[in-house]
């Protein structure tokens, strides 16, 4: 194997994975205050579509980056809205929010499928992904906020007797997580594709799902796991076109499997569980009782 | 001025407003689906006759709201034993798969037979293809722990990778044009039509006895109230010395079965075939469905088929009104929102100081 070729399928795997460590790390830190958001993929196609949208219409990088932040804030805030105040089940709250999500996103783009646009360079957002990442690790587990969140996560009861404002953290953590997954659509539309296609995150916010997961709530872990998994699905090309005769799908539910396994084998022991989930994640918060 | 607003549980929790909150939520939803219609430059009252009236306004049309609701209630009437129960089983579009692949299989593997067995050959081993892909996350929630509505919704990935691993691969039809998809089911696998010309099948009467038992169970035996009982509180349940595991395990079988046994009718009804997109999310939409009939089996006959007739009115919708047929999602998502967001005034009294 030559350099040339080594160097341009780890540009490769850079590029294809920014999506994955942006997501997986916003809702990494929705996790961590205790709250589990199944609507990534929502979140992510509309912001893809927004930010598309809005760089077609306006021809302004800015703009468009600005929409797709506000598209993840506002959807994002309903569901806090619903999970927290209202306490519905988060389950199916996320899926309804992933349901909507996608819809939304093909009603939206109907018009815009196939625009032509000038793309961004994928280099920008793949340093940021990586400055991410540290700060997140730095804030969880550094600094005061940081320790609150995660204190909201282990247990809402005691953080709110603490003095914490359990549900203010929350609705903060959810928006981070969803801004974030915005961020990833917004990525695949504007420098990764770029263009619009319905459903075109492919299923990406699922893998952003399991990769928190495998990576046991840890922001350097995410990194990793990212770029495993993102370097699996690189890997799978590639061996198919030097005729390695594996099917391509084992490849593809690798990144799946992998997480079944890492949840096994954290949830098997009290203690490695206790050390790694956060322990009210999924519990909804009910203050007047 | 500062308002405080506080949140108390009601103790005049009513049942009757619990049943009317899904009639609100479809109210709702179709209050804001005009706006919807609006920013789309669409007049609302000709769209939503579009979308919900014209699907069903001849007998073909009828026919195949009831081939939508079929799958949609069989896996919803599954999923209420675990929801029942307090588990969350997300995984039913897995399998729903791979009940599919195992009664397709079967088809497949007999495809030159003409025998009268091998239909119910295959729709057995849906149900045990659907309820093996289940027991994983069971066993795996029932002796290490593991959640469950990650394990699930991660093995649906898996399911539909193996699907497409066997009509791209070993079941491709040689025949096929190189496209991914298996041979047609020889005649005696396929599900029979209840009328010549219409694609209604024979799983409508596999849903109703399955809403019936569902309802005998719930209401006359003693694994329904169990059921009531560890969903309520799993404490309760595991000091009244029922074994709580084993809940677990039999409701996610059972639910298991009834996607199975949803995915292999789709196969061997509608489509005949295997191939790659057998199911336009009818696991994940069944969720709604179980919700929106509040896990009761009559209430999920209904709303199975409201939830049908967003398929089909998108689909009209996508021919005569030039919008995706995503517009559908988004009416699923708005009804599971606004039914979430109305329990809660069910639940609770809100107090303004």
């Amino acid at each position: 194997m030559n350099i040339e070729l080594i160097i341009g399928i780890l540009n490769i795997v850079l590029i294809s994975t920014t999506p994955l460590v942006f997501a997986g790390i916003g809702e990494l830190v929705t996790e961590k205050s205790g709250v589990l958001n199944l609507g990534l993929e929502g979140l992510m196609l509309v912001g893809a579509v927004s930010g598309f949208i809005t760089l077609v219409l306006t021809g302004n990088y800015f703009y468009s980056l600005l929409l797709s932040i506000i598209s993840g804030v506002i959807l994002s805030g309903i569901f806090a809205f619903l999970v927290l105040n209202l306490m519905t089940n988060q389950i199916a709250t996320g899926l309804a929010l992933t349901i909507f999500g996608i819809g939304l996103s093909a009603m939206l783009g109907k018009k815009f499928s196939g625009t032509p646009i000038e793309g961004l360079s994928p280099y920008y957002f793949i340093i940021i992904s990586f400055l991410l990442v540290l700060s997140v690790g730095y804030f969880l587990s550094k600094t005061k906020s940081g320790l609150m969140v995660r204190a909201v996560g282990e247990n809402h009861n005691s953080a709110y007797a603490l003095g914490y404002n359990v549900i203010k953290t929350r609705y903060l953590t959810i928006i981070f997580g969803g801004v974030m997954s915005s961020l990833a659509g917004y990525y695949i539309s504007i420098c990764y594709a770029p263009m619009w296609q319905e459903g075109m995150t492919a299923g990406r916010g699922w893998i952003a799902l399991a990769l928190v997961v495998f990576a046991t709530w840890k922001p350097w872990r995410l990194l990793i796991g990212a770029y495993i998994f993102g370097g699996v699905a690189i890997m799978q090309m590639n061996l198919q076109a030097i005729g390695v005769k594996l099917p391509g799908q084992f490849f593809n539910m690798m990144p799946y499997l992998a997480t079944i396994i890492v949840l096994v084998f954290i949830s098997s022991n009290k203690l490695r569980l206790k050390l790694s989930a956060p322990a009210s994640l999924n519990v909804p918060f009910e203050k007047n009782q | 001025m500062v308002y405080l607003i506080r949140v108390q549980l009601r103790e005049d929790y009513s049942n009757f407003i619990f049943y009317l909150s899904p009639l609100v939520a479809v109210a709702l939803t179709l209050f804001f689906g005009s706006f919807i219609f609006l920013i789309l430059d669409l007049s609302p009252i000709e769209s939503f006759k579009i979308f919900f009236i014209s699907p069903i306004s001849n007998s073909y049309g009828i026919s195949e709201l009831f081939v939508k609701a079929t799958p949609l209630a069989i896996i919803a009437l599954g999923l209420s034993y675990c929801f029942k129960n307090n588990i969350y089983n997300i995984g039913a579009e897995g399998q729903l798969t791979m009940g599919a692949i195992f009664g397709g299989g079967i088809g497949l593997l007999f495809n030159d037979s003409t025998s009268v067995f091998l239909l119910p050959l295959m729709i057995l081993f849906g149900a045990i293809g659907g309820a093996f892909w289940a027991t994983i996350p069971a066993i795996l929630k029932t002796k290490f722990n593991t959640n469950e509505i990650l394990t699930s919704l991660m093995l649906t990935y898996v399911a539909l990778f193996i699907l497409d691993y066997f009509v791209v691969g070993p079941w491709k039809d040689p025949e096929g044009y190189g496209l991914p998809k298996s041979m047609p089911f020889p005649e005696a696998g396929r599900l029979p039509v209840l009328f010549d010309g219409l694609r209604v099948h024979i799983g409508v009467y596999f849903a109703l006895i399955i809403c019936f038992i569902t309802y005998i169970v719930y209401n006359k035996t003693l694994f329904g109230f169990k059921l009531k009982v560890s969903g309520l509180s799993s404490k309760a349940s595991q000091y009244a010395g029922f074994k709580y595991k084993n809940l677990i395990f039999y409701t996610f079988v059972i639910s298991g079965a009834c996607a199975g046994l949803a995915g292999l009718f789709e196969v061997s009804g509608p489509i005949g075939l295997l191939y790659r997109d057998i199911s336009p999310n009818y696991g994940f939409t069944a969720i709604i469905v179980a919700f929106l009939g509040r896990l009761n089996p009559i209430g999920i006959i209904l709303s199975s088929l409201l939830i049908a007739l967003t398929y089909l009115g998108a689909e009209d919708a996508q021919l005569f009104l030039k919008i995706p047929s995503a517009v559908g999602f988004v009416f699923q998502g708005l009804v599971l929102f606004f039914l979430l967001g109305t329990d809660f005034l069910n639940k609770y009294r809100v107090l303004i100081k």
